[in-house]
Protein backbone atom coordinates (compact mmCIF):
# COMPACT_ATOMS: atom_id res chain seq x y z
CA UNK A 1 0.00 0.00 0.00
CA UNK A 2 1.49 3.36 -1.00
CA UNK A 3 1.78 5.60 2.04
CA UNK A 4 -0.14 8.87 2.24
CA UNK A 5 3.15 10.71 1.92
CA UNK A 6 4.09 8.90 -1.31
CA UNK A 7 0.64 9.50 -2.78
CA UNK A 8 0.82 13.17 -1.84
CA UNK A 9 4.23 13.61 -3.47
CA UNK A 10 3.09 11.85 -6.65
CA UNK A 11 -0.01 14.08 -6.88
CA UNK A 12 2.26 17.12 -6.48
CA UNK A 13 4.34 16.01 -9.48
CA UNK A 14 1.27 15.63 -11.68
CA UNK A 15 0.96 19.42 -11.71
CA UNK A 16 4.25 19.84 -13.57
CA UNK A 17 3.10 18.04 -16.72
CA UNK A 18 0.12 18.41 -19.06
CA UNK A 19 -0.63 14.65 -18.98
CA UNK A 20 -0.62 12.42 -15.88
CA UNK A 21 1.42 9.81 -17.74
CA UNK A 22 4.36 12.17 -18.00
CA UNK A 23 4.76 12.08 -14.23
CA UNK A 24 5.16 8.29 -14.15
CA UNK A 25 8.97 8.23 -14.02
CA UNK A 26 8.93 10.81 -11.27
CA UNK A 27 6.30 8.73 -9.46
CA UNK A 28 8.49 5.62 -9.61
CA UNK A 29 11.40 7.67 -8.25
CA UNK A 30 9.24 8.86 -5.37
CA UNK A 31 8.33 5.28 -4.48
CA UNK A 32 12.00 4.37 -4.64
CA UNK A 33 13.03 7.28 -2.43
CA UNK A 34 10.82 5.88 0.32
CA UNK A 35 11.02 2.12 -0.34
CA UNK A 36 14.49 1.85 -2.01
CA UNK A 37 12.99 -0.19 -4.90
CA UNK A 38 9.73 -0.62 -6.80
CA UNK A 39 7.85 -3.79 -5.93
CA UNK A 40 5.14 -5.35 -8.13
CA UNK A 41 2.50 -4.12 -5.70
CA UNK A 42 3.85 -0.56 -5.72
CA UNK A 43 4.05 -0.57 -9.50
CA UNK A 44 0.42 -1.60 -9.82
CA UNK A 45 -0.70 1.05 -7.35
CA UNK A 46 1.27 3.79 -9.09
CA UNK A 47 -0.24 2.73 -12.44
CA UNK A 48 -3.73 2.94 -10.94
CA UNK A 49 -3.02 6.31 -9.35
CA UNK A 50 -1.75 7.75 -12.65
CA UNK A 51 -4.33 6.02 -14.78
CA UNK A 52 -2.19 3.92 -17.13
CA UNK A 53 -1.96 0.15 -17.56
CA UNK A 54 0.45 -1.62 -15.22
CA UNK A 55 2.08 -3.30 -18.23
CA UNK A 56 2.76 0.11 -19.78
CA UNK A 57 4.34 1.33 -16.57
CA UNK A 58 6.40 -1.87 -16.33
CA UNK A 59 7.75 -1.15 -19.83
CA UNK A 60 8.89 2.26 -18.63
CA UNK A 61 10.21 1.04 -15.27
CA UNK A 62 12.39 -1.66 -16.82
CA UNK A 63 13.83 0.70 -19.44
CA UNK A 64 15.53 3.08 -17.02
CA UNK A 65 18.56 1.72 -15.20
CA UNK A 66 18.04 3.92 -12.14
CA UNK A 67 14.58 2.49 -11.46
CA UNK A 68 15.16 -0.66 -9.43
CA UNK A 69 12.66 -3.46 -9.96
CA UNK A 70 14.60 -5.73 -7.60
CA UNK A 71 15.47 -5.05 -3.98
CA UNK A 72 18.72 -3.18 -3.42
CA UNK A 73 20.84 -2.74 -0.33
CA UNK A 74 20.67 0.16 2.11
CA UNK A 75 23.36 1.91 0.08
CA UNK A 76 23.77 1.69 -3.68
CA UNK A 77 27.29 2.07 -5.05
CA UNK A 78 27.33 3.28 -8.65
CA UNK A 79 30.81 2.77 -10.05
CA UNK A 80 31.54 4.63 -13.28
CA UNK A 81 32.93 2.13 -15.80
CA UNK A 82 33.03 4.42 -18.84
CA UNK A 83 36.11 5.16 -20.86
CA UNK A 84 37.84 7.95 -18.89
CA UNK A 85 37.47 5.97 -15.68
CA UNK A 86 38.61 2.80 -17.46
CA UNK A 87 41.78 4.56 -18.66
CA UNK A 88 42.52 5.70 -15.11
CA UNK A 89 41.90 2.38 -13.40
CA UNK A 90 38.23 1.76 -12.53
CA UNK A 91 38.81 -2.00 -12.81
CA UNK A 92 41.14 -1.74 -9.81
CA UNK A 93 38.39 0.05 -7.91
CA UNK A 94 35.96 -2.70 -8.86
CA UNK A 95 38.43 -5.33 -7.53
CA UNK A 96 38.94 -3.25 -4.41
CA UNK A 97 35.20 -3.19 -3.74
CA UNK A 98 34.96 -6.93 -4.46
CA UNK A 99 37.70 -7.64 -1.92
CA UNK A 100 36.16 -5.42 0.74
CA UNK A 101 32.48 -6.21 0.25
CA UNK A 102 32.49 -9.59 -1.47
CA UNK A 103 30.18 -8.42 -4.26
CA UNK A 104 30.50 -7.71 -7.97
CA UNK A 105 28.19 -5.81 -10.34
CA UNK A 106 24.52 -6.57 -9.76
CA UNK A 107 25.05 -8.12 -6.33
CA UNK A 108 24.04 -7.13 -2.81
CA UNK A 109 26.08 -7.91 0.30
CA UNK A 110 24.74 -10.73 2.49
CA UNK A 111 23.95 -8.25 5.27
CA UNK A 112 21.88 -6.13 2.86
CA UNK A 113 24.09 -3.08 3.36
CA UNK A 114 25.43 -2.49 -0.17
CA UNK A 115 24.48 -3.10 -3.78
CA UNK A 116 27.18 -2.57 -6.42
CA UNK A 117 26.18 -1.46 -9.91
CA UNK A 118 28.11 -0.27 -12.97
CA UNK A 119 27.26 3.27 -14.03
CA UNK A 120 27.54 5.13 -17.33
CA UNK A 121 29.95 8.08 -17.36
CA UNK A 122 29.31 10.26 -14.30
CA UNK A 123 30.50 13.42 -16.06
CA UNK A 124 33.33 13.78 -13.60
CA UNK A 125 36.11 12.67 -15.95
CA UNK A 126 38.64 15.27 -14.76
CA UNK A 127 38.55 13.47 -11.40
CA UNK A 128 38.45 9.88 -12.67
CA UNK A 129 37.96 7.26 -11.41
CA UNK A 130 34.70 8.27 -9.75
CA UNK A 131 31.76 6.59 -8.05
CA UNK A 132 28.59 7.60 -6.26
CA UNK A 133 27.31 6.10 -3.05
CA UNK A 134 23.64 7.03 -2.85
CA UNK A 135 23.70 10.77 -3.65
CA UNK A 136 27.34 11.43 -2.78
CA UNK A 137 30.10 11.67 -5.35
CA UNK A 138 33.58 10.31 -4.56
CA UNK A 139 36.42 11.07 -6.93
CA UNK A 140 40.13 10.62 -7.74
CA UNK A 141 39.71 7.11 -6.34
CA UNK A 142 42.44 4.68 -5.40
CA UNK A 143 41.78 1.19 -3.97
CA UNK A 144 43.38 2.38 -0.72
CA UNK A 145 40.93 5.28 -0.42
CA UNK A 146 37.96 2.90 -0.42
CA UNK A 147 38.39 2.05 3.27
CA UNK A 148 37.91 5.65 4.32
CA UNK A 149 34.96 6.14 1.98
CA UNK A 150 33.15 3.04 3.24
CA UNK A 151 33.90 4.01 6.83
CA UNK A 152 32.30 7.40 6.21
CA UNK A 153 29.11 5.68 5.01
CA UNK A 154 29.02 3.52 8.15
CA UNK B 1 41.06 36.76 -23.02
CA UNK B 2 37.30 36.96 -22.45
CA UNK B 3 35.48 34.04 -20.89
CA UNK B 4 31.78 34.96 -21.06
CA UNK B 5 30.46 31.49 -20.17
CA UNK B 6 32.58 31.02 -17.08
CA UNK B 7 33.17 34.63 -15.98
CA UNK B 8 31.09 34.15 -12.82
CA UNK B 9 32.39 30.69 -12.03
CA UNK B 10 34.76 29.87 -9.22
CA UNK B 11 34.47 26.17 -8.40
CA UNK B 12 35.87 26.85 -4.93
CA UNK B 13 32.80 28.76 -3.74
CA UNK B 14 29.01 28.78 -3.97
CA UNK B 15 27.61 30.11 -7.27
CA UNK B 16 26.34 33.70 -7.49
CA UNK B 17 22.89 34.24 -5.99
CA UNK B 18 20.35 36.47 -7.69
CA UNK B 19 21.61 39.80 -6.32
CA UNK B 20 25.26 39.09 -7.05
CA UNK B 21 24.38 37.75 -10.50
CA UNK B 22 22.42 40.93 -11.27
CA UNK B 23 25.30 43.06 -9.98
CA UNK B 24 27.60 41.23 -12.42
CA UNK B 25 25.32 42.25 -15.30
CA UNK B 26 22.97 39.29 -15.06
CA UNK B 27 19.39 39.37 -16.40
CA UNK B 28 20.30 42.37 -18.60
CA UNK B 29 19.65 40.20 -21.67
CA UNK B 30 16.18 39.35 -20.36
CA UNK B 31 15.41 43.06 -19.85
CA UNK B 32 16.78 43.90 -23.26
CA UNK B 33 14.83 41.33 -25.26
CA UNK B 34 11.57 41.97 -23.39
CA UNK B 35 11.71 45.73 -23.80
CA UNK B 36 13.64 46.36 -27.01
CA UNK B 37 13.44 43.33 -29.28
CA UNK B 38 10.87 41.21 -31.09
CA UNK B 39 11.27 37.41 -30.91
CA UNK B 40 12.31 37.44 -34.57
CA UNK B 41 15.07 39.96 -33.82
CA UNK B 42 16.42 37.69 -31.08
CA UNK B 43 16.53 34.74 -33.46
CA UNK B 44 18.22 36.88 -36.08
CA UNK B 45 20.87 38.01 -33.60
CA UNK B 46 21.63 34.37 -32.77
CA UNK B 47 21.72 33.50 -36.46
CA UNK B 48 24.11 36.37 -37.21
CA UNK B 49 26.45 35.26 -34.42
CA UNK B 50 27.08 31.93 -36.17
CA UNK B 51 26.48 30.05 -32.91
CA UNK B 52 26.43 26.29 -33.48
CA UNK B 53 25.05 23.62 -31.15
CA UNK B 54 27.56 22.60 -28.48
CA UNK B 55 25.93 19.27 -27.66
CA UNK B 56 27.80 17.38 -30.35
CA UNK B 57 26.11 17.80 -33.70
CA UNK B 58 27.04 21.46 -34.28
CA UNK B 59 23.79 22.45 -35.98
CA UNK B 60 23.43 26.25 -36.46
CA UNK B 61 21.34 27.44 -33.51
CA UNK B 62 19.54 30.41 -35.09
CA UNK B 63 18.57 28.30 -38.10
CA UNK B 64 17.09 25.67 -35.77
CA UNK B 65 14.99 28.33 -34.04
CA UNK B 66 13.77 29.77 -37.34
CA UNK B 67 11.79 26.55 -38.05
CA UNK B 68 9.45 27.15 -35.09
CA UNK B 69 5.99 28.38 -36.15
CA UNK B 70 5.56 31.98 -34.94
CA UNK B 71 2.69 34.46 -34.92
CA UNK B 72 -0.83 34.50 -33.55
CA UNK B 73 -1.95 31.27 -35.19
CA UNK B 74 1.08 29.21 -34.03
CA UNK B 75 0.18 26.16 -31.95
CA UNK B 76 0.51 26.50 -28.17
CA UNK B 77 1.81 25.60 -25.69
CA UNK B 78 5.29 25.66 -27.14
CA UNK B 79 8.13 24.08 -25.23
CA UNK B 80 11.79 24.88 -24.71
CA UNK B 81 13.80 21.93 -23.45
CA UNK B 82 17.34 22.24 -22.21
CA UNK B 83 19.28 19.05 -22.80
CA UNK B 84 21.29 18.75 -19.59
CA UNK B 85 21.54 14.97 -19.85
CA UNK B 86 25.33 15.12 -20.38
CA UNK B 87 26.09 11.40 -20.67
CA UNK B 88 28.57 11.21 -23.54
CA UNK B 89 31.52 9.33 -22.03
CA UNK B 90 34.40 11.66 -21.33
CA UNK B 91 32.17 14.76 -21.24
CA UNK B 92 31.95 16.97 -18.16
CA UNK B 93 31.58 20.51 -19.49
CA UNK B 94 27.88 21.23 -18.92
CA UNK B 95 28.31 20.19 -15.30
CA UNK B 96 30.69 23.15 -14.90
CA UNK B 97 28.02 25.60 -16.12
CA UNK B 98 25.07 24.04 -14.30
CA UNK B 99 26.86 23.89 -10.96
CA UNK B 100 28.87 27.04 -11.43
CA UNK B 101 26.36 29.61 -12.70
CA UNK B 102 22.75 28.36 -12.43
CA UNK B 103 21.32 31.86 -12.95
CA UNK B 104 23.03 32.04 -16.35
CA UNK B 105 21.17 28.82 -17.24
CA UNK B 106 17.86 30.31 -16.06
CA UNK B 107 18.45 33.58 -17.90
CA UNK B 108 19.36 31.67 -21.07
CA UNK B 109 16.10 29.73 -20.90
CA UNK B 110 14.09 32.96 -20.60
CA UNK B 111 15.83 34.66 -23.53
CA UNK B 112 15.61 31.59 -25.78
CA UNK B 113 12.05 30.94 -24.61
CA UNK B 114 11.05 34.47 -25.59
CA UNK B 115 12.60 34.04 -29.05
CA UNK B 116 10.51 30.97 -29.82
CA UNK B 117 7.44 32.01 -27.83
CA UNK B 118 7.76 29.12 -25.38
CA UNK B 119 5.15 28.82 -22.64
CA UNK B 120 6.88 26.12 -20.63
CA UNK B 121 10.53 25.20 -20.21
CA UNK B 122 12.04 21.95 -18.95
CA UNK B 123 15.63 21.42 -17.94
CA UNK B 124 16.18 17.70 -18.56
CA UNK B 125 18.91 16.93 -16.06
CA UNK B 126 20.73 13.66 -15.59
CA UNK B 127 20.24 12.08 -12.18
CA UNK B 128 23.92 12.03 -11.26
CA UNK B 129 24.14 15.85 -11.19
CA UNK B 130 22.75 16.18 -7.66
CA UNK B 131 24.51 19.46 -6.87
CA UNK B 132 23.36 21.03 -10.14
CA UNK B 133 19.81 19.92 -9.34
CA UNK B 134 19.82 21.71 -5.97
CA UNK B 135 21.43 24.85 -7.35
CA UNK B 136 19.12 25.09 -10.38
CA UNK B 137 16.02 24.75 -8.22
CA UNK B 138 17.31 27.46 -5.89
CA UNK B 139 18.00 29.76 -8.84
CA UNK B 140 14.56 29.12 -10.36
CA UNK B 141 12.90 29.93 -7.02
CA UNK B 142 14.87 33.18 -6.73
CA UNK B 143 14.17 34.17 -10.34
CA UNK B 144 10.46 33.43 -9.93
CA UNK B 145 10.26 35.51 -6.76
CA UNK B 146 11.97 38.39 -8.57
CA UNK B 147 9.50 38.30 -11.46
CA UNK B 148 11.88 36.89 -14.10
CA UNK B 149 9.78 33.72 -14.40
CA UNK B 150 6.05 33.10 -14.22
CA UNK B 151 3.20 35.19 -15.59
CA UNK B 152 3.80 38.50 -17.34
CA UNK B 153 7.56 38.66 -16.82
CA UNK B 154 8.64 42.19 -15.82
CA UNK B 155 5.29 43.49 -17.10
CA UNK B 156 6.15 42.51 -20.69
CA UNK B 157 3.18 40.25 -21.34
CA UNK B 158 5.52 37.28 -21.90
CA UNK B 159 5.08 34.31 -19.53
CA UNK B 160 7.30 31.29 -18.95
CA UNK B 161 7.13 28.49 -16.40
CA UNK B 162 10.36 26.58 -15.84
CA UNK B 163 10.72 23.05 -14.41
CA UNK B 164 13.65 20.78 -13.66
CA UNK B 165 13.06 17.19 -14.79
CA UNK B 166 15.52 14.71 -13.31
CA UNK B 167 16.13 11.70 -15.52
CA UNK B 168 16.23 8.07 -14.41
CA UNK B 169 19.26 7.15 -16.51
CA UNK B 170 20.07 5.83 -20.02
CA UNK B 171 22.47 7.46 -22.48
CA UNK B 172 19.89 7.45 -25.28
CA UNK B 173 17.98 10.20 -23.45
CA UNK B 174 20.55 12.62 -24.88
CA UNK B 175 19.12 12.00 -28.37
CA UNK B 176 16.62 14.82 -28.67
CA UNK B 177 13.56 12.84 -29.75
CA UNK B 178 14.26 10.05 -27.23
CA UNK B 179 14.51 12.79 -24.62
CA UNK B 180 11.05 14.02 -25.60
CA UNK B 181 9.60 10.51 -25.21
CA UNK B 182 11.23 10.29 -21.81
CA UNK B 183 9.73 13.64 -20.77
CA UNK B 184 6.32 12.32 -21.81
CA UNK B 185 6.79 9.38 -19.45
CA UNK B 186 7.64 6.78 -22.09
CA UNK B 187 10.55 4.50 -22.92
CA UNK B 188 13.28 6.70 -24.35
CA UNK B 189 13.31 5.37 -27.90
CA UNK B 190 14.05 7.90 -30.66
CA UNK B 191 11.29 9.14 -32.95
CA UNK B 192 11.31 9.24 -36.73
CA UNK B 193 12.28 12.60 -38.24
CA UNK B 194 10.53 14.38 -39.91
CA UNK B 195 8.48 15.80 -38.33
CA UNK B 196 11.20 17.70 -36.54
CA UNK B 197 10.61 18.77 -32.94
CA UNK B 198 10.53 22.46 -33.88
CA UNK B 199 7.20 21.72 -35.58
CA UNK B 200 5.94 18.67 -33.69
CA UNK B 201 7.85 17.89 -30.53
CA UNK B 202 6.76 17.49 -26.94
CA UNK B 203 3.10 16.37 -26.91
CA UNK B 204 3.02 17.21 -30.61
CA UNK B 205 3.70 20.90 -30.03
CA UNK B 206 6.53 23.09 -31.36
CA UNK B 207 9.62 22.33 -29.29
CA UNK B 208 13.27 23.29 -29.26
CA UNK B 209 15.78 20.99 -27.60
CA UNK B 210 19.09 22.71 -26.98
CA UNK B 211 22.27 21.85 -25.13
CA UNK B 212 23.30 23.68 -21.94
CA UNK B 213 26.47 25.30 -23.31
CA UNK B 214 24.71 26.44 -26.48
CA UNK B 215 21.96 28.17 -24.51
CA UNK B 216 24.42 29.81 -22.11
CA UNK B 217 25.98 31.68 -25.04
CA UNK B 218 22.68 33.34 -25.95
CA UNK B 219 22.45 36.10 -23.28
CA UNK B 220 26.00 37.17 -24.16
CA UNK B 221 25.19 37.30 -27.87
CA UNK B 222 22.19 39.51 -27.04
CA UNK B 223 24.18 41.83 -24.77
CA UNK B 224 27.34 42.14 -26.82
CA UNK B 225 26.29 41.39 -30.40
CA UNK B 226 27.26 39.09 -33.24
CA UNK B 227 30.53 40.86 -34.16
CA UNK B 228 31.85 40.63 -30.62
CA UNK B 229 30.88 36.94 -30.51
CA UNK B 230 32.66 36.13 -33.76
CA UNK B 231 35.71 38.04 -32.55
CA UNK B 232 36.12 35.72 -29.56
CA UNK B 233 37.18 32.91 -31.84
CA UNK B 234 40.55 32.10 -33.43
CA UNK B 235 38.84 30.71 -36.54
CA UNK B 236 35.78 31.37 -38.69
CA UNK B 237 33.42 29.76 -36.17
CA UNK B 238 32.30 32.21 -33.53
CA UNK B 239 32.57 32.24 -29.77
CA UNK B 240 34.47 30.45 -27.07
CA UNK B 241 34.27 26.74 -26.35
CA UNK B 242 34.45 24.69 -23.19
CA UNK B 243 37.23 22.22 -23.93
CA UNK B 244 38.05 19.34 -21.64
CA UNK B 245 40.79 16.75 -21.31
CA UNK B 246 40.57 13.43 -19.48
CA UNK B 247 42.86 10.43 -19.36
CA UNK B 248 46.32 10.13 -17.87
CA UNK B 249 47.49 13.72 -18.22
CA UNK B 250 49.08 15.81 -15.48
CA UNK B 251 46.19 18.22 -15.11
CA UNK B 252 42.85 16.93 -16.42
CA UNK B 253 40.19 19.63 -16.55
CA UNK B 254 37.82 21.87 -18.45
CA UNK B 255 38.70 25.33 -19.78
CA UNK B 256 36.81 28.02 -21.68
CA UNK B 257 39.08 28.99 -24.58
CA UNK B 258 38.66 30.71 -27.94
CA UNK B 259 36.97 28.48 -30.50
CA UNK B 260 39.64 26.96 -32.71
CA UNK B 261 42.36 26.56 -30.09
CA UNK B 262 44.64 23.80 -31.46
CA UNK B 263 44.54 20.33 -29.91
CA UNK B 264 48.23 20.39 -28.96
CA UNK B 265 47.87 23.67 -27.10
CA UNK B 266 44.92 22.34 -25.08
CA UNK B 267 46.68 19.09 -24.23
CA UNK B 268 50.11 20.54 -23.44
CA UNK B 269 49.49 24.02 -22.03
CA UNK B 270 46.22 23.46 -20.24
CA UNK B 271 46.22 19.75 -19.40
CA UNK B 272 49.97 19.83 -18.69
CA UNK B 273 50.85 17.01 -21.08
CA UNK B 274 51.00 13.30 -20.29
CA UNK B 275 51.88 11.96 -16.86
CA UNK B 276 55.56 11.09 -16.49
CA UNK B 277 56.60 7.97 -18.36
CA UNK B 278 53.52 7.88 -20.59
CA UNK B 279 53.27 8.70 -24.27
CA UNK B 280 50.15 9.96 -26.05
CA UNK B 281 49.04 7.55 -28.78
CA UNK B 282 45.75 9.07 -29.90
CA UNK B 283 42.67 10.87 -28.72
CA UNK B 284 38.94 11.10 -29.21
CA UNK B 285 38.35 14.84 -29.70
CA UNK B 286 34.78 15.11 -28.44
CA UNK B 287 33.54 12.12 -26.48
CA UNK B 288 33.38 8.36 -27.04
CA UNK B 289 31.41 8.62 -30.28
CA UNK B 290 34.04 10.53 -32.26
CA UNK B 291 36.85 9.16 -34.45
CA UNK B 292 40.39 8.82 -33.12
CA UNK B 293 42.92 11.45 -34.10
CA UNK B 294 46.68 10.77 -33.88
CA UNK B 295 49.97 12.69 -33.81
CA UNK B 296 49.69 13.98 -37.39
CA UNK B 297 46.41 15.75 -36.43
CA UNK B 298 47.46 17.40 -33.18
CA UNK B 299 48.03 20.85 -34.68
CA UNK B 300 44.43 20.96 -35.93
CA UNK B 301 42.31 23.80 -34.52
CA UNK B 302 39.43 22.51 -32.40
CA UNK B 303 36.45 23.72 -34.37
CA UNK B 304 33.71 21.91 -36.26
CA UNK B 305 35.10 22.36 -39.77
CA UNK B 306 38.77 21.68 -39.02
CA UNK B 307 38.16 18.55 -36.96
CA UNK B 308 35.82 17.22 -39.61
CA UNK B 309 38.46 17.85 -42.28
CA UNK B 310 40.92 15.88 -40.13
CA UNK B 311 38.54 12.90 -40.23
CA UNK B 312 36.68 13.16 -36.95
CA UNK B 313 34.04 15.33 -35.27
CA UNK B 314 34.44 17.97 -32.59
CA UNK B 315 31.48 16.41 -30.77
CA UNK B 316 31.32 17.85 -27.27
CA UNK B 317 34.88 19.22 -27.40
CA UNK B 318 35.96 17.18 -24.39
CA UNK B 319 38.88 14.96 -25.39
CA UNK B 320 39.72 11.49 -24.15
CA UNK B 321 43.42 10.62 -24.37
CA UNK B 322 44.82 7.13 -24.95
CA UNK B 323 48.31 6.66 -23.50
CA UNK B 324 50.79 3.90 -24.33
CA UNK B 325 50.24 2.22 -20.95
CA UNK B 326 46.66 1.39 -21.89
CA UNK B 327 45.57 -1.18 -24.49
CA UNK B 328 43.74 0.15 -27.58
CA UNK B 329 41.74 -3.10 -27.87
CA UNK B 330 40.73 -2.86 -24.23
CA UNK B 331 39.66 0.74 -24.76
CA UNK B 332 37.61 -0.26 -27.82
CA UNK B 333 36.03 -3.08 -25.82
CA UNK B 334 35.16 -0.73 -22.97
CA UNK B 335 33.42 1.70 -25.33
CA UNK B 336 31.53 -0.98 -27.30
CA UNK B 337 30.38 -2.49 -24.00
CA UNK B 338 29.00 0.94 -23.13
CA UNK B 339 27.22 1.40 -26.46
CA UNK B 340 25.80 -2.15 -26.45
CA UNK B 341 24.48 -1.65 -22.94
CA UNK B 342 23.00 1.76 -23.73
CA UNK B 343 21.34 0.82 -27.03
CA UNK B 344 17.61 1.36 -26.61
CA UNK B 345 16.93 -1.86 -28.54
CA UNK B 346 14.55 -0.25 -30.99
CA UNK B 347 16.29 -1.14 -34.28
CA UNK B 348 17.92 -4.45 -35.12
CA UNK B 349 21.39 -3.39 -36.36
CA UNK B 350 22.08 -1.54 -33.14
CA UNK B 351 20.40 -4.00 -30.76
CA UNK B 352 22.10 -7.09 -32.25
CA UNK B 353 25.17 -5.62 -33.92
CA UNK B 354 26.70 -3.87 -30.92
CA UNK B 355 26.68 -6.96 -28.64
CA UNK B 356 28.24 -8.99 -31.48
CA UNK B 357 31.03 -6.42 -31.80
CA UNK B 358 31.51 -6.47 -28.04
CA UNK B 359 31.85 -10.28 -28.07
CA UNK B 360 34.38 -10.20 -30.91
CA UNK B 361 36.48 -7.62 -29.07
CA UNK B 362 36.22 -9.54 -25.81
CA UNK B 363 37.46 -12.68 -27.59
CA UNK B 364 40.39 -10.80 -29.12
CA UNK B 365 41.27 -9.25 -25.76
CA UNK B 366 41.08 -12.71 -24.09
CA UNK B 367 43.40 -14.24 -26.69
CA UNK B 368 40.65 -16.19 -28.47
CA UNK B 369 40.53 -14.00 -31.60
CA UNK B 370 40.76 -15.28 -35.16
CA UNK B 371 42.45 -13.62 -38.13
CA UNK B 372 39.13 -13.02 -39.90
CA UNK B 373 37.62 -11.30 -36.83
CA UNK B 374 39.12 -8.03 -38.01
CA UNK B 375 37.27 -8.33 -41.31
CA UNK B 376 34.07 -8.91 -39.38
CA UNK B 377 34.75 -5.83 -37.28
CA UNK B 378 35.47 -3.79 -40.41
CA UNK B 379 32.16 -4.97 -41.89
CA UNK B 380 30.27 -3.98 -38.76
CA UNK B 381 31.93 -0.58 -38.73
CA UNK B 382 30.49 -0.04 -42.23
CA UNK B 383 27.10 -1.71 -41.74
CA UNK B 384 26.25 0.09 -38.51
CA UNK B 385 27.28 3.41 -40.03
CA UNK B 386 25.09 6.35 -41.04
CA UNK B 387 21.91 5.49 -42.92
CA UNK B 388 21.50 1.93 -41.67
CA UNK B 389 20.14 2.55 -38.18
CA UNK B 390 17.20 4.45 -36.70
CA UNK B 391 19.30 7.05 -34.86
CA UNK B 392 22.89 8.17 -34.45
CA UNK B 393 23.84 5.91 -31.51
CA UNK B 394 25.32 3.02 -33.49
CA UNK B 395 26.98 5.21 -36.15
CA UNK B 396 28.53 7.16 -33.28
CA UNK B 397 29.74 3.92 -31.72
CA UNK B 398 31.36 2.96 -35.02
CA UNK B 399 33.46 6.12 -35.21
CA UNK B 400 36.07 5.12 -32.59
CA UNK B 401 35.91 1.48 -33.75
CA UNK B 402 36.51 2.24 -37.41
CA UNK B 403 39.32 4.70 -36.72
CA UNK B 404 40.77 2.52 -33.93
CA UNK B 405 41.02 -0.41 -36.35
CA UNK B 406 42.77 1.89 -38.80
CA UNK B 407 45.29 3.56 -36.49
CA UNK B 408 45.94 0.67 -34.07
CA UNK B 409 45.65 -2.26 -36.51
CA UNK B 410 48.97 -3.73 -35.40
CA UNK B 411 47.80 -3.85 -31.80
CA UNK B 412 44.69 -5.81 -32.80
CA UNK B 413 46.87 -8.17 -34.88
CA UNK B 414 49.31 -8.67 -32.00
CA UNK B 415 46.43 -9.76 -29.75
CA UNK B 416 45.33 -12.35 -32.30
CA UNK B 417 48.80 -13.63 -33.23
CA UNK B 418 50.05 -13.66 -29.64
CA UNK B 419 46.78 -15.09 -28.26
CA UNK B 420 46.39 -12.46 -25.57
CA UNK B 421 46.72 -8.87 -24.51
CA UNK B 422 50.31 -7.57 -24.43
CA UNK B 423 49.27 -5.05 -21.76
CA UNK B 424 47.85 -7.53 -19.24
Amino acid sequence: MLSDQVQKEIRGELEHYPTPRAACIEALKIVQKHERWVSDEALQEVAALIGIAAAELEGVATFYNLIYRQPVGEHVILLCDSVSCWLTGCEKIRSGLRERLGVDYGQTTADGRYTLLPMACLGNCDHAPSLMIDEDLHQDLTPEALDGILEEVE
Amino acid sequence: MERPLTQNIDRGREPLGLKAYEAAGGYQAVRKVLTEMTPEQVTKAVKDSGLRGRGGAGFPTGLKWSFVPMGDDAPHPKYLVCNADEMEPGTFKDRVLLEGDPHLMVESMIVAGYAMGADVGYIFLRWAYRLADRRLRAAIAEATAAGYLGDNILGSGYSLTLHVHVSAGRYICGEETALLNSLEGRRATPRAKPPFPQVSGLWGKPTIVQNVETLCNVPHVINRGADWFRGLSRTEEGGTKLYGVSGRVKNPGCWELPMGTPIREIVEEHAGGMQDGLKLRGLLPGGASTDFLVEEHFDTPMDYTSIQAAGSRMGTGTMILLDDGNCPVGMALNMQNFFARESCGWCTPCRDGLPWIEKLLQAIENGDGHADDLDLLDAHARDLGPGNTFCALAPGAMEPLHSGLKFFRQDFERHIAGKGCPWS
